[in-house]
């Protein structure tokens, strides 16, 4: 791999524009999956009594189940999400910014 | 809450769903008596061998090239990949273990699950595309790849064999235990079969076979637990409801059965198993791996979908296996030693999923699920094995002795005879530890993988400045500093070595290792101010191009 392609594209400011758009959006949802994970852990850990309430009088549902499930079908939910964008609007502008540095090549 | 009660409880939890070592550890293992043939279940497992033998030779004669010996030749789509890595990320003590624990413990055992699920969102998010990209066939392509390729490949090929061999062996114990329970076999002889089927997939099918292995064990596994469950909530109307309430008034925890016990009572434990559950899913290099199987970035995203998909329906199939269990394996007394629903389960405690094949199935069901926790060990011991040869072959033999001037065939040869004289290591050592508590390999695999590997992996794919010597001290350190706190941990220094008290007092090393090593390849490489340290701050540029875009990668897969 010739190193002047990977300079070309470098220099072509939509790869600015990806990195930086496909980056944000990547950290945003890590972050979402920290916090609400590892304060869900620090729930669980200092305040074991809220996690353990019923979500009403008389039902088996406890907020613990409830907030795991959510957890399980949230947490999917934006590898969906991210897949998608990242499949669709992110590698079009992949695609483009590597087939002008190409025939800049050339 | 007894701090050595807790850790105790801590580290077997935490090796529970790793790995069928646990099953060996456990107290419930004491009663592992060999059971009588299970005949079912040595049928079913027959057609399973069988199968994956016709797979195996099919596959060898689409393995020709070093590609498709380690990567399958890059063509795996991204549905497949996601289900191999589920069948590789799930062990046979995931079924075994979580189901057992949902049992014995209620809620405490979902919120575990959790911890198991939510390193894969974090993987896509910050790893998927780059591991892809920069990856050819061993994740020390990523980080040696401006760094100084012999002293580097070095380090991560140490690292590398270190977590599979640990892992291998605790994998190996299990299996011998779980075998003489599920089939009524010698633990020798089971232990023979295992290494011996492993060797035969891996050296003459490579990663097609290991793939193929693994994505048939993924359908076997959810479709015999999507079975089992739904013929247990079959009694309770598929009312949640009615089989809570239930559930509460016949177990001992009775209310508490939904409220968090003493699992997560220690913050440090739990952060620290957390943190190790997560990022060590991360730098454990037969996973890592399976990155490298697929065409593109595209489908290394796809995988990740795919796996966490299923993983995510899993741990829930499971979470409601263990629920109803409590009823109907719970409130009969077949399933208790003389018949005593205070007792002691038939087999110990880890049976309690196998029992509810047998309560809701009968002995057919029951044998097809013992054919799926065999094949189960299978598909993980051959992804690892794969894994161990790979570093030995492509990283130290191809890469460190020979400097790249090795040929295609006989770094090919090399492997092979790495994954044979694996098998066999593998066999031995766990004869060796038959009668030993292994759990303490569990958390070195998983604290090694967490500190070693994925500090120096992760700032080589997003740190600019990572230069060799830091790497070689991150690394370095990050494997000895994971090792010594197991050694001095209560699971080795006390179980094993037969101290009184534990120098290290938690059971997992991740919270206190892993820092370490971030913090020494970062002040190392800081520091570093060589020449050959600059160019390789310059050759961050190209690198980070490619493992934005994938240019350069594609040619990666080819030769």
């Amino acid at each position: 791999m010739s190193s002047s392609v990977y300079a070309h594209i470098r220099r072509n400011p939509r790869f600015a524009e990806l990195v930086a758009k496909r980056t944000r959006f990547a950290t945003l949802l890590a972050a979402i999956v920290l916090v609400v994970f590892y304060g869900f852990v620090l729930v669980v850990a200092f305040a074991p009594q809220i996690v353990g309430q019923r979500l009403s009088e008389g039902s088996n549902l406890t907020i613990g189940i409830v907030a795991g499930l959510f957890q399980f079908i949230f947490f999917w939910v934006l590898t969906f999400v991210y897949v998608r964008r990242a499949n669709g609007e992110f590698d079009a502008i992949n695609t483009e910014i590597v087939r002008a540095a190409w025939q800049e090549e050339k | 809450m007894n701090a050595s009660r807790l850790s105790r409880l801590a580290l077997g939890l935490a090796s529970l769903p790793l790995s069928a070592a646990a099953l060996a550890a456990g107290p419930a293992m004491e009663a592992a008596q060999k059971q009588p043939l299970n005949l079912h279940a040595i049928g079913m497992f027959f057609v399973f061998v069988l199968m994956t033998l016709g797979i195996t030779y099919w596959a060898a004669s689409r393995t020709k090239s070093a590609s498709d010996f380690y990567t399958a030749g890059g063509g795996i789509t991204g549905f497949q990949n996601g289900l191999a890595i589920a069948g590789d990320y799930m062990s046979a003590a995931t079924l075994l273990g979580l189901t057992a624990m949902m049992y014995a413990q209620g809620v405490d055992a979902y919120i575990y699950m959790i911890a198991f699920f939510v390193g894969w969102p974090i993987i896509l998010f910050l790893m998927a595309e780059r591991l892809r990209n920069l990856g050819k066939f061993t994740f020390a392509d990523i980080t040696a790849y401006r760094l100084d390729q012999g002293k580097v490949r070095t380090m991560a090929a140490v690292s590398s064999l270190t977590v599979v061999c640990f892992y291998l062996v605790a994998q190996m114990v299990g299996a011998g235990q779980l075998i003489k329970l599920l089939f009524g076999l010698d633990y020798t002889v089971a232990l023979f079969v295992v290494g011996a089927l492993m060797m035969v997939y891996v050296t003459f099918g490579g990663m097609v076979a290991t793939t193929w292995v693994q994505i048939i064990k993924a359908c076997m596994l959810l479709l015999g637990g999507t079975t089992v469950m739904l013929l247990a909530l079959s009694q309770f109307g598929f009312s949640f409801e009615a089989l809570a309430t239930r559930a509460m008034e016949v177990h001992k925890l009775g209310p508490k059965l939904f409220n968090p016990g003493s699992l997560l009572a220690d913050p440090v434990t739990a952060i620290s198993l957390g943190l190790g559950l997560m990022f060590g899913t991360a730098g454990l290099p037969h996973i890592l791996m399976r990155f490298f199987t697929v065409t593109d970035a595209k489908e290394a995203r796809k995988s990740v979908l795919y796996a966490s998909g299923i993983i995510a329906y899993f741990f829930n199939v499971i979470a409601l296996m263990g629920l109803a269990a409590i009823l109907i394996v719970g409130q009969n007394p077949q399933y208790f030693e003389g018949g005593d629903l205070a007792g002691k389960i038939v087999g110990g405690g880890n049976m309690v999923a196998m029992h509810l094949a047998h309560a809701v199935g009968g002995n057919l069901l029951l044998g097809f699920l013992s054919a799926v926790a065999f094949a189960t060990i299978l598909a993980v011991v051959a992804g690892l094995a794969l894994a161990g040869a790979s570093a030995i072959s492509h990283d130290i033999y191809a890469r460190v002795i020979m400097k790249g001037r090795a040929s295609e065939t006989t770094e090919i040869r090399v492997s092979k005879f790495a994954t044979i004289g694996l098998g066999v290591v593998a066999v031995l050592l766990g004869i060796v530890f038959e009668k030993m508590n292994v759990a303490f390999m569990v958390a070195l695999a998983f604290g090694v993988a967490a500190s070693a590997n994925f500090p120096v992996l992760i700032l080589s794919m997003y740190w600019k400045g990572l230069t060799t010597r830091g790497a070689l001290a991150g690394g370095y350190l990050g494997l000895f500093s994971a090792v010594t706190f197991v050694v001095l941990s209560k699971s080795v220094w006390v179980d094993v070595l037969g101290n009184a008290a534990p120098i290290f007092p938690w059971t997992q090393p991740a919270l206190f290792s892993m820092p370490l090593a971030f913090l020494a390849t970062i002040v190392v490489s800081l520091l570093d101010s060589s020449h050959k340290a600059r160019s390789e701050r310059e050759a961050f540029e190209d690198q980070y191009v490619r493992a934005q875009t994938g240019v350069g990668a594609a040619s990666a897969a080819a030769h």
